[in-house]
C-alpha cells in the first residue's frame, strides 16, 4: 500500500480510538447530566468519574493525534477543514476547554456548590463538543467543504441535514458506548443496581441510536447520495452490515447481561459505521480532491509513519498496562495500609 | 500597526483578532505547560528523598503537588488542543502549505503526549496501588515526555524562526526533509532555552508559594523544605539559561538581525554600537535610552567593531513592532539577572550558615519570583513571536497570507477572551483552595478515598 493510503488508515484508526474511548468520557458526561439531583444522582457520578478519571486524558490525545495528522499527511485538506468550518470548531475547541477543566476542577474541589458548578459544566459541554465534532463530520461526508481556504459557506456547511444528524448521532453514540462501558464497569465493583441502572439505560440509548443512524441513512439519500450508494450497494456496503449486526446483536446482549461482549459488539458497530463512511468515500477527501492529489510528499510521510511505528512499541505496551491498572478491581479500603506501604 | 500596511480595514481588524487570539491561547497555555514540564522533575525529587529517608514531610510535599498537577496537566492537556485547532482556524494558509513541512516533530509530539498522559494517570491515581519504588518509576517516563514534547514543540517554531529543509514552486511545497526541517539551526538554542525555562517557571513558581506561607510564620521544617526544594532547582537552572540565552540572541543576530535591531532598538546600521537599556522609539529613532559604547556589537558578535544591521535597512513593511520586542526584550533579561542575584543570595547565605538568608527581604523577594518568572517567560515569547512579524516563516510567508480569511474572526476572539477569563479565574481558585486544602489525601486523585487516611 502507498504511503499515502497508509497514513490515511493510521489516521482513521486514530479517529476510531478517538470515537471509542474519547467518545465514551463524553458519553459519561452525558449520563452524568441525566444523573438526578445531587444525592439521587451521586452514586451514578462517582462511578463514571472514577472510571473516566485515569483515563481521559490519554483518549484524549487521540484527537490531537488525528488533528496533527491531517496537517501532516494531507495539508490542504486540513486547511479546507479547518477554514471552511472555523464555527463548529471553535465552539468544539471551547467545549473541550470546558470539558477538560471542569472535569478536573471538580475532582479538585469539596464544597457542594463547587461540584455542582463544576458537575454542571463538565457534563453540559460533554453534550456540546461531541455535537459539533459531529457536525464537522456531517460537512464532510456530505462534501461542503470545498478545496481552498474559507472557500465554503461559513454557515450551511455545517448547518444542514447531514450535520445535524451527525452531531446527534456523535453523541448518541458517545451515550451509548459510555453506557455499555459502565454497565461492566459497575458489575466488575459489585454494584449490582448501578449495573442494572446503566444497562437499562444503553439499552435505551441503542435504540435511540439505532434509530437515529437508520434516520441518518435516509438523510443521506437525500442530502448525500453519492455517498448513500457506495454505502448501501457500493463496497461500503459490507462494513454497513458489519455496524448494523453487531448493532441489533448488541440488544440482546445486554438484555441477558452479557456485559463484556456488548463491549465487543457496540465497539463494532461504532468501528463498522466510521470505516463503512471512509470506505464510501475514499479517495475523494473533498469535493474534486483525491487523497493523490493532497497527500504530503513521500519523505514526510515515511519520517511520520516510522516516528510513529517505533512510538508504537513504546505505546502499545503502556496503553495496555494503563487500561489493565483501571479495569482491575480497586483494592479494599482494608488493604490500603499506612502511606509507604504498597497494597 | 507596521504589519497591517496596504490590507483592507476588515481584514486588519481580522488578523489583529487572530493573532491577538493566538497570543491569548498560548501565552496561556506556555505558563501550564512550563508547569507540566518542571514539575512532575521536582515532585519525582520529593517523592524520592522522602522515600529513601522516610521523611514524612517529603512525601506529603510529592502528594500536594501530585495533586495539583492533577489539575495542571488537565487544564494543560484541553489548553494545548485548542492550539492545535487554533493552527487550522487561524492560520490555514500556513498550514496548507507547510503543514508537512513542520509534521514530523507534532507526530512525535503526539507519542510524547501519549506516553505523559498514560503515566500521569498510573502516577496520580494508582498512588496506592503500586509499591513505592514502583511508583517512582512510573513519574520517570511523565519527566522524560513532558521535556521531549517541549522540545518537539518548539523545533516547530524554530523552523518558522529558521526556515529549512524543503523546497518551494509557485507557492507548493515539492520536497521536503523533514528531519532537516526539525533540526534547523535555531532548534539547539530556542529548545534548550525554552526548557530550562520550564524549570525556572516551576521552581520559583512552587517556590514562590511556599515563601508566601513561610512570611505569614508558617517556618516548619515541611515549608522549609517546600520552598528549598524547588527554589534549589531553578536556581541551579538559573546561571544555565542566561548562558543559553547569550546562545540564542547570538543566532538571533546572525539569522534575524530585523529581530535584533527591534530587540536592541537599533535604526542605523553601524559598527560598534551601543548597549541600549530602556528608551522609548520614536519616529525611528530610541529617545532617553541609558547606552553602554560598543555594548551590543561585543554580545552579539564578540568584537567591539562588529556590523550591526540597524531596522532602517529594512522596509517599513518589514520590520517587527520595536517598541514591544525592545521592552520585552529588556524586561525578561532584567528579570533573569534578579532572579540569578536572588539564586547567588542564598548560594552564599548556605555556604556560610547553611541556612536561608535571615533577613525578611529574602522570602520577600522570594514570593515575587514564581510571578517574575512567568513574566519573564512570556517576555520572552513576545520577542520570539512579535520580533517575527509581519513574517510567519521568517522571509517567506507573512502572517497576513496565512491569516483564515474568514469574516467575523473578531467576535471568535471575543468569545475565546471571555472563556479564558472564567478559565483563568477557576484555575486560581481552584488552585488556591487546594493550597489551604488539608488534609492531603493518601491518593491524590482517588475520590472514593473520601475517609482518607492522612499522614
Amino acid at each position: 500500500m502507498p504511503l499515502a493510503e497508509i497514513l490515511l488508515v493510521v489516521l482513521w484508526v486514530g479517529l476510531t480510538a478517538y470515537v471509542l474511548f474519547g467518545g465514551a468520557d463524553f458519553g459519561g458526561g452525558v449520563w452524568d447530566l441525566v444523573a438526578g439531583t445531587a444525592e439521587r444522582g451521586r452514586p451514578q457520578r462517582d462511578a463514571i468519574e472514577h472510571s473516566i478519571g485515569p483515563v481521559w486524558e490519554t483518549n484524549h490525545v487521540w484527537l490531537i493525534f488525528v488533528i496533527v495528522m491531517a496537517w501532516t499527511g494531507v495539508p490542504p485538506v486540513f486547511a479546507a477543514i479547518a477554514s471552511t468550518l472555523y464555527i463548529p470548531l471553535t465552539l468544539a475547541a471551547l467545549g473541550i476547554i470546558a470539558r477538560g477543566a471542569a472535569f478536573a476542577f471538580r475532582k479538585a474541589s469539596t464544597l457542594p456548590w463547587q461540584q455542582r458548578l463544576f458537575g454542571a459544566t463538565f457534563a453540559f459541554s460533554s453534550v456540546f463538543t461531541p455535537f459539533f465534532l459531529g457536525t464537522v463530520a456531517g460537512a464532510i461526508a456530505s462534501g461542503r467543504v470545498p478545496p481552498g481556504i474559507a472557500a465554503g459557506h461559513l454557515v450551511t456547511s455545517w448547518f444542514n441535514p447531514t450535520s445535524l444528524i451527525s452531531g446527534a448521532l456523535a453523541v448518541g453514540t458517545a451515550a451509548y458506548l459510555a453506557a455499555v462501558y459502565l454497565t461492566r464497569d459497575a458489575q466488575r465493583d459489585g454494584d449490582e443496581e448501578l449495573a442494572e441502572l446503566f444497562r437499562r439505560r444503553a439499552l435505551l440509548a441503542g435504540a435511540a441510536t439505532g434509530l437515529l443512524s437508520a434516520a441518518g441513512l435516509l438523510v443521506l439519500r437525500a442530502d448525500a447520495p453519492g455517498l448513500f450508494t457506495e454505502l448501501t450497494s457500493g463496497r461500503a456496503l459490507p462494513l454497513l452490515i458489519l455496524s448494523v449486526a453487531a448493532g441489533v446483536a448488541s440488544l440482546p446482549l445486554l438484555w441477558w447481561r452479557a456485559y463484556r461482549a456488548v463491549r465487543v459488539t457496540a465497539a463494532l458497530a461504532v468501528t463498522g459505521l466510521l470505516w463503512g463512511w471512509a470506505l464510501g468515500q475514499y479517495p475523494r477527501l473533498l469535493p474534486g480532491v483525491t487523497l493523490r492529489d493532497a497527500a504530503a510528499t513521500d519523505a514526510v510521510l515515511a519520517a511520520a509513519l516510522g516516528s510513529l511505528a517505533v512510538g508504537a512499541l513504546l505505546l502499545l505496551p503502556s496503553l495496555w498496562w494503563l487500561y489493565a491498572t483501571f479495569q482491575k478491581a480497586p483494592p479494599a479500603p482494608a488493604d490500603r495500609g499506612p502511606v509507604g506501604e504498597g497494597p | 500597526m507596521l504589519l497591517l500596511h496596504g490590507l483592507p480595514a476588515v481584514t486588519a481588524a481580522d488578523l489583529g483578532a487572530a493573532r491577538m487570539q493566538m497570543a491569548l491561547s498560548l501565552g496561556w497555555h506556555i505558563v501550564v505547560a512550563c508547569l507540566g514540564v518542571g514539575m512532575p522533575a521536582i515532585t519525582l525529587l520529593a517523592e524520592w528523598r522522602g522515600h529513601r529517608t522516610g521523611d514524612v514531610h517529603h512525601r506529603l510535599l510529592a502528594r500536594r503537588w501530585g495533586r495539583a498537577m492533577g489539575v495542571l496537566f488537565a487544564v494543560g492537556a484541553v489548553s494545548g488542543t485548542i492550539l492545535s485547532f487554533e493552527m487550522g482556524l487561524l492560520w490555514p494558509g500556513l498550514m496548507g502549505v507547510y503543514g508537512q513541512v513542520i509534521g514530523l516533530p507534532f507526530a512525535l509530539e503526539g507519542i510524547a503526549f501519549f506516553i505523559e498522559a498514560i503515566f500521569l494517570g498510573v502516577y496520580l491515581y494508582a498512588w496506592d496501588r503500586l509499591s513505592p519504588g514502583k511508583h517512582l518509576l512510573t513519574g520517570i517516563p511523565i519527566v522524560v515526555a513532558g521535556v521531549a514534547s517541549a522540545f518537539f514543540v518548539v523545533t516547530a517554531n524554530a523552523w518558522m524562526q529558521h526556515p529549512t529543509g524543503f523546497e518551494l514552486r509557485d507557492g507548493r511545497v515539492t520536497a521536503v526533509s523533514p528531519w532537516a526541517a526539525m533540526f534547523n539551526p535555531a532548534t539547539p538554542p530556542q529548545t534548550v532555552h525554552m526548557i530550562l525555562a520550564a524549570f525556572m517557571v516551576a521552581g520559583f513558581g512552587i517556590a514562590g508559594v511556599y515563601a508566601v506561607a513561610m512570611l505569614r510564620g508558617r517556618r516548619d521544617r515541611y515549608h522549609r523544605l517546600g520552598f528549598l526544594i524547588p527554589f534549589t532547582v531553578a536556581a541551579v537552572v538559573t546561571p544555565v539559561q542566561i548562558g543559553v540565552g547569550d546562545w540564542a540572541a547570538h543566532l538571533v543576530a546572525e539569522s534575524q538581525p530585523a529581530k535584533l535591531a527591534a530587540m536592541e532598538g537599533v535604526f542605523e546600521t553601524a559598527r560598534g554600537v551601543p548597549l541600549h537599556l530602556g528608551g522609548v522609539a520614536v519616529d525611528d529613532e530610541l529617545r532617553y535610552s541609558l547606552e553602554i559604547p560598543y555594548g551590543l556589537s561585543l554580545l552579539a558578535h564578540w568584537d567591539p567593531d562588529a556590523e550591526i544591521t540597524g531596522l532602517n535597512a529594512f522596509p517599513p513593511a518589514d520590520r517587527p513592532p520595536v517598541n514591544v520586542v525592545h521592552w520585552a526584550f529588556q524586561i525578561m533579561v532584567g528579570l533573569g539577572f534578579a532572579l540569578l542575584l536572588l539564586s547567588a543570595w542564598l548560594a552564599l547565605s548556605w555556604w556560610r550558615r547553611r541556612d536561608l538568608p535571615a533577613t525578611p527581604w529574602f522570602l520577600r523577594a522570594a514570593a515575587l519570583s514564581g510571578v517574575a518568572a512567568v513574566l519573564a517567560l512570556e517576555a520572552g515569547w513576545v520577542v520570539t513571536e512579535v520580533g517575527r512579524q509581519p513574517w510567519i516563516v521568517y522571509g517567506i510567508m507573512r502572517t497576513s497570507e496565512a491569516v483564515n480569511p474568514a469574516p467575523g474572526l473578531l467576535w471568535g476572539f471575543v468569545l475565546v477572551t471571555a472563556v479564558y477569563a472564567v478559565l483563568t479565574a477557576a484555575t486560581v481558585y481552584v488552585l488556591r483552595r487546594m493550597a489551604r486544602d488539608r488534609p492531603v489525601p493518601l491518593a491524590p486523585q482517588e475520590r472514593d478515598v473520601a475517609e482518607f487516611k492522612v499522614i
